[in-house]
């Protein structure tokens, strides 16, 4: 038997190999967007794949992202699975009227006649100081929006093996990378030929308090449960991996085991994805609960430049930490 | 396709045919509306009828199309039979789309026509991807984008110009200029009020032609068919036209004289092309009687069609929301 360790790799170079081999294997897969190719991305996730796979299949565009993610969707439409690249989330704001209004409502719309096979990849998130246009988390938003199915991988594997996934789908899916994690190194197991793009997934077992997170706040929120077990706090961490639809089920399992809840999402409070997880634990298993739903997200402003603020903006592991043992040792 | 026109008898009552059905077709929709039959927004194609006539002579079935808001005319011209697009008015399960879109949302697969589109401007880059599938798989269509000169003050047909241009997309571009974005007039929202130019900034051809005229609109449109395909680069097809009736059914139409559309009337793309056929001699008596019959007939299988059409079960409503499979 062999003992080789499983190869170490980078969440960036993991979402490298996945359009490289997504492209590879099926003609009808090309990517597109701002900077994809000579440039190599905004965030080097594309570096090389121009020069291998050539202008066709790697193609950069101009500073269009309605017209490009609009060419998207009628290039889905008319038999091809593209992959279109945003650079930020923010910058999506300029595409929301096709994301929405074309992407989500065609397939209902025209009474199932088309469908929109459309893989959307956006960077989300805060971290690197790039002040109030290049740092939100929008993903809650879009998790709003019927029709979408929004995927948040927080691993190597989930970063290697869910655009596959989503190129499978005959719906238009929308992945957000968060831009803390393309740094990320650990191994990714060459048995693990893919990943489901449906169910959450925990990530660490507890019996005292159900940490429910996705996306660059899973490490903070595991950083925080490594805290809490030198206390004597065991908490179960839960990644959603998926936004829409959310694995409901899995959650309410937990919160049977656990009684207790915290919600972390580098989201807005208000409104949030953590306000709907927050509710669909009350619709579904209120009476489970021995503690109110605490929730830690993203303060209630732009995220700023300087560095102390921006941090002190974000969900952090003391506060996620500070959160859950509130809940399980009230008077402490 | 051939760029020549024929004009002979047969070609020339085809044309006249075709804008009849829309006009008679839309009059009896104006009607079912006061009727309460069809709800909504019902927008009118009433004097434009040229323009969707003479484009789709250009087009064969392997060529895609892109609706606007204001698309019966489209629609129709492009082959979408009347019944389904009548019963998708009513809002029934007939409908070419279940009676999910209504009015500003025609859709048929199987004539390659994808929308009705009601965010102006919005449906432009689906076209050019439309396109680049089609260039991408080896497929030699055309895809035709309608959009009005409202949609060329928008971000979207600037972005989707420049791209089409960029990657020598197969793109015909057909703007119908009616003056009129709702109730602004084209010179109160464009500093550059002929459309066509701002082909010119983008290394794209273009022209203007007279869209009242079904057998300009034709001429034009062959033309700039073939140049896209020999080219393999975009078109931009600016074509003159005018609504006789209000934007939608609530519109009190404030913003235009009643000489203004009285001009324009005497313009009617319908009856100055019968009179041109008659002294051409290519329209005979009792042609016209014929023809009126024929689509009076066709409009009243519409009615009884959409009239007799179910409505979808309720448990249906989310079906569709997301597709179990692509359709092929």
């Amino acid at each position: 038997m062999s003992t080789t360790a499983p190869p170490r790799t980078t969440y960036r170079e993991a979402c490298r190999q996945a359009i490289r081999a997504a492209i590879l294997a099926d003609p009808r897969v090309f990517l597109m967007g701002e900077d994809v190719g000579r440039y190599g991305g905004c965030y080097a996730v594309t570096k090389g794949l121009l020069e291998e796979l050539g202008e066709a299949r790697i193609r950069d565009t101009p500073l269009s992202e309605s017209a490009f993610v609009g060419a998207g969707i009628g290039a889905a439409i008319a038999g091809m699975r593209p992959i279109v690249e945003v650079m930020t989330c923010n910058f999506s704001l300029l595409a929301l009227d096709q994301i929405m209004n074309n992407a989500a409502t065609i397939p209902h719309m025209s009474g199932g006649q088309f469908a929109v096979p459309l893989v959307i990849r956006m960077a989300t998130g805060a971290g690197r100081q790039l002040a109030a246009q290049h740092s939100h988390s929008l993903e809650g938003w879009y998790a709003h929006i019927p029709g979408l199915r929004i995927l948040a991988p927080a691993t190597i594997e989930d970063a290697r093996h869910m655009l596959a996934a989503a190129l499978d789908d005959p719906n238009p899916v929308l992945i957000f990378e968060h831009i803390m994690l393309y740094n990320m190194e650990g191994e990714l197991d060459p048995a693990v030929q893919g990943v489901d793009i449906a169910k959450a997934r925990l990530r660490r077992p507890g019996h005292d308090v159900t940490l429910v997170t996705y996306g660059g706040s899973l490490f903070k929120t595991m950083a925080a449960a490594e805290t809490l077990a030198a206390e004597g706090i065991e908490a179960e961490v839960i990644d959603l991996r998926v936004l829409r639809p959310l694995d409901t089920a899995t959650i309410i399992e937990s919160v049977g085991r656990t009684r207790r809840v915290v919600i972390v999402d580098e989201g807005w409070r208000a409104g949030s994805l953590a306000a709907e997880v927050a509710m669909r634990i009350m619709e579904e298993a209120f009476f489970e609960l021995d503690a109110p739903i605490r929730r830690v997200c993203s303060r209630e402003v732009p995220i700023p430049y300087a560095a102390h603020l921006e941090q002190a903006a974000l969900p952090q592991p003391e506060t996620i930490a500070a959160a859950a043992r509130g809940l399980v040792r009230p008077s402490a | 396709m051939s760029t020549k026109v024929h004009l002979d008898r047969a070609h020339g009552l085809l044309l006249l045919h075709q804008m009849l059905r829309i006009r008679r077709f839309e009059a009896k929709c104006a009607e079912l509306y006061q009727a309460q039959k069809i709800r909504g927004f019902l927008h009118l194609y009433d004097g434009q009828e040229a323009v969707s006539v003479g484009v789709m002579q250009a087009l064969g079935p392997a060529d895609a199309i892109v609706g606007t808001y204001r698309e019966h005319g489209q629609a129709l011209a492009r082959g979408v039979p009347m019944g389904p697009l009548l019963a998708e008015m009513f809002g029934k399960l007939e409908g070419c789309c279940r009676g999910r879109g209504g009015s500003m949302h025609i859709f048929d697969r199987a004539r390659r026509f994808l929308g009705g589109n009601a965010i102006v401007g919005g449906a432009i880059p689906l076209a050019l991807g439309v396109a680049l599938a089609d260039r991408m798989q080896d497929r030699p269509a055309v895809s035709a984008c309608f959009f009005g000169e409202g949609a060329a003050d928008e971000g979207e047909f600037h972005e989707s110009m420049n791209l089409a241009a960029l990657w020598r997309l197969p793109v015909l571009f057909v703007c119908e200029n009616n003056l009129y974005s709702m109730g602004t007039p084209v010179g109160i929202a464009e500093a550059e009020t002929a459309i066509w130019h701002k082909a010119a900034a983008y290394r794209m051809a273009g022209e203007a032609v007279d869209g009242m005229d079904p057998v300009a609109v034709e001429v034009a449109a062959r033309r700039a068919v073939e140049r896209i395909r020999a080219e393999c680069a975009p078109y931009l097809l600016e074509c003159r036209t005018y609504r006789f009736r209000a934007h939608s059914m609530f519109d009190a139409q404030l913003y235009r004289t009643k000489e203004e559309i009285e001009a324009w009337r005497a313009k009617d793309p319908i009856l100055r092309f019968r009179d041109w056929l008659e002294r051409a001699g290519h329209l005979h008596s009792g042609d016209m009687a014929r023809l009126e019959t024929e689509v009076e007939a066709e409009v009243a299988a519409a009615v009884a069609f959409a009239e007799a059409g179910t409505l979808e079960p309720v448990e249906d409503l989310e079906r569709f929301v997301t597709m179990e499979e692509v359709p092929q």
